[in-house]
């Protein structure tokens, strides 16, 4: 407690990044998990899309069945909306005594980290499901028979995000800001 | 980064490689080829490609069909989705597709020339030529006697420009020389396509580079067989053998040196993939060395589908193409000329 906040002009990193409100973290946090996450999930989305678009023409029964992949990559982006209205209810106000508190800290911190956890998993994870997607089109178009079979690698590519997002919200439970009467 | 293009290949791509592959599911299979082949007359030939992709381009045929007719709308057919391919790339997609039709540029030029020669019409020259390599000037071609004059008036704004610097000399044009033009063209064209492909790099690079690396020794193997017994020096014929390729550097000299069919045969066996074409072969025996050629071009060509977000499938589905139609001259001929027999001699099937 006593080398925070009281050493005001020393010059180090550790008391810059000390200094550094934990709101910044926690909104930098939140930007993250929902724009990384929607940014995969358009990856993914445009990587499938052009495939099925192109393999439609000549086989257009594969349209309805194909568009399960589009449909993972956008749970994606789900995810990532969800986590983010999840991370912002955990906002509190502290008094500016409070602010640079440890428990302040470590509540900023913690929102910081489930964002980054929830938007690169899901990053991943659109892509994945994207690029897969992509395949099963394409193969579809050639023998439907391989449909259900590559669905399933796509049903383990979407667990990877979803394994963020359970991760993600288990960081930002304990996310816990100093009570306000001090 | 080999192994990352999943990641962009789609933004330009994506579209073009769904719509080859949806245009591969079209070639004939081997029970199209066994129904065409227990045809009786071209008209049964016909009605069974009604069946297939090629249906709307022939109906409209009237009765008495002739073999080159056929072989025509087949082209058209192929000419059409080629140029639609064409007109959707972006860079560098669209210069590739442009370099697969550079082949059939050169033939034409030797065909419009050598035609000339022997006193034809150009216009009966014209339409014999292959659709997919017909460039604007080429009617002019016929007015050039030397290739001095040829390169400077006529081929110094095509693309084969740049290939011409090997063969620029103030000969005349003799069937010779000729033959040497097509070869050195052609093995600068071989060289150029490679080391565009090894520009773009990553799985493109990796395919490409095999089926041209096959392309070169095919080609080397043919000069040699060609043109033993002939004047042309083993100095000249180094000359026309392409830089690259599984042949290059070693074989090429051996081959250099061959002077009949068995040597060429003892030279080549020292590489294993050329060695089990030419086990097929007995010996002394060169008719089916072709066939052979075109079995593992087409086994080649359809590996190349396997992987994905490359620009391969291009190439391979335009040889596949040319391949089928091939395919699809021989069985006419066979039954135009009522020889069935020999009509399984020289049919690759594709799948």
């Amino acid at each position: 407690m006593a080398g925070t906040s009281m050493a005001a002009y020393s010059s180090s990193w550790s008391t810059a990044l000390l200094k550094i409100s934990p709101y910044t973290f926690s909104a930098i946090g939140i930007a993250i998990a929902i724009g990384v996450s929607v940014l995969g999930a358009a990856w993914g989305i445009y990587i499938t899309g052009s495939s099925l678009i192109g393999a439609a023409i000549k086989a257009p029964r594969i349209t309805s069945k194909n568009l399960i992949s589009v449909i993972f990559c956008e749970a994606v982006a789900i995810y990532g909306v969800i986590v983010a209205i999840i991370l912002q209810t955990k906002l509190e106000s502290v008094p500016s005594s409070q602010i640079y508190a440890a428990e302040s800290l470590r509540a900023g911190y913690a929102i910081f980290a489930s964002g980054i956890i929830v938007g690169f998993a899901n990053l991943v994870c659109g892509l994945c499901v994207g690029i897969i997607g992509s395949s099963c089109a394409l193969s579809d178009a050639q023998n439907s028979s391989l449909f259900v079979k590559i669905l399933v690698i796509e049903i383990f590519g979407s667990a990877l995000g979803l394994f963020g997002v359970i991760v993600g919200i288990i960081m930002s439970a304990q996310a816990t800001w100093p009570a306000k009467s001090v | 980064m080999y192994g990352f293009e999943a990641m962009t290949f789609n933004i330009h791509g994506g579209y073009l490689e769904a719509i080859v592959r949806g245009h591969r599911a079209g070639l004939l299979t081997a029970a199209d080829y066994n129904n065409l082949c227990q045809c009786e007359t071209l008209d049964d030939i016909k009605m069974h490609l009604s069946a297939t992709e090629y249906g709307p381009y022939l109906q409209n045929e009237p009765s008495p069909l002739h073999t080159t007719t056929i072989v025509e709308k087949c082209t058209l057919k192929l000419v059409d989705e080629y140029k639609h391919m064409l007109c959707q790339a972006t860079e560098p997609l669209s210069t590739f597709l442009e370099y697969i039709t550079y082949g059939h540029m050169i033939d034409n030029v030797v065909l419009i020339v050598t035609g000339t020669l022997h006193e034809r019409d150009v216009q009966e020259l014209l339409e014999k030529c292959h659709p997919l390599g017909m460039f604007d000037s080429i009617a002019t071609l016929a007015v050039a006697q030397n290739m001095r004059e040829l390169y400077r008036l006529v081929l110094v704004d095509t693309p084969l420009a740049p290939y011409f610097s090997e063969c620029i000399t103030s000969e005349d044009l003799d069937d010779m020389n000729i033959e040497i033009m097509r070869n050195t063209l052609y093995k600068a064209y071989l060289e150029d396509f490679y080391k565009f492909c090894q520009k773009l790099g990553g799985a493109t690079a990796e395919i490409m580079s095999d089926l041209l690396s096959f392309e070169a020794d095919r080609r080397a193997v043919n000069i040699t067989i060609n043109s033993i017994g002939t004047e042309l020096t083993r100095d000249d014929r180094r000359k026309l053998y392409s830089n690259f390729g599984l042949l290059y550097p070693y074989g090429h000299e051996e081959l250099a040196v061959c002077e009949d069919i068995d040597q060429v045969r003892s030279a080549m066996e020292k590489y294993p993939p050329y060695q089990s074409i030419f086990s097929k072969l007995s010996y002394g025996e060169s008719q089916m060395l072709d066939k052979a050629f075109y079995e593992e071009e087409v086994k080649r060509l359809c590996l190349a589908f396997e992987q994905q977000f490359h620009y391969g499938v291009f190439f391979s589905y335009m040889r596949l193409r040319e391949q089928e139609i091939r395919n699809l001259m021989w069985i006419s001929e066979c039954v135009a000329q009522n020889q069935k027999s020999r009509v399984h001699d020289s049919v690759v099937f594709i799948f």
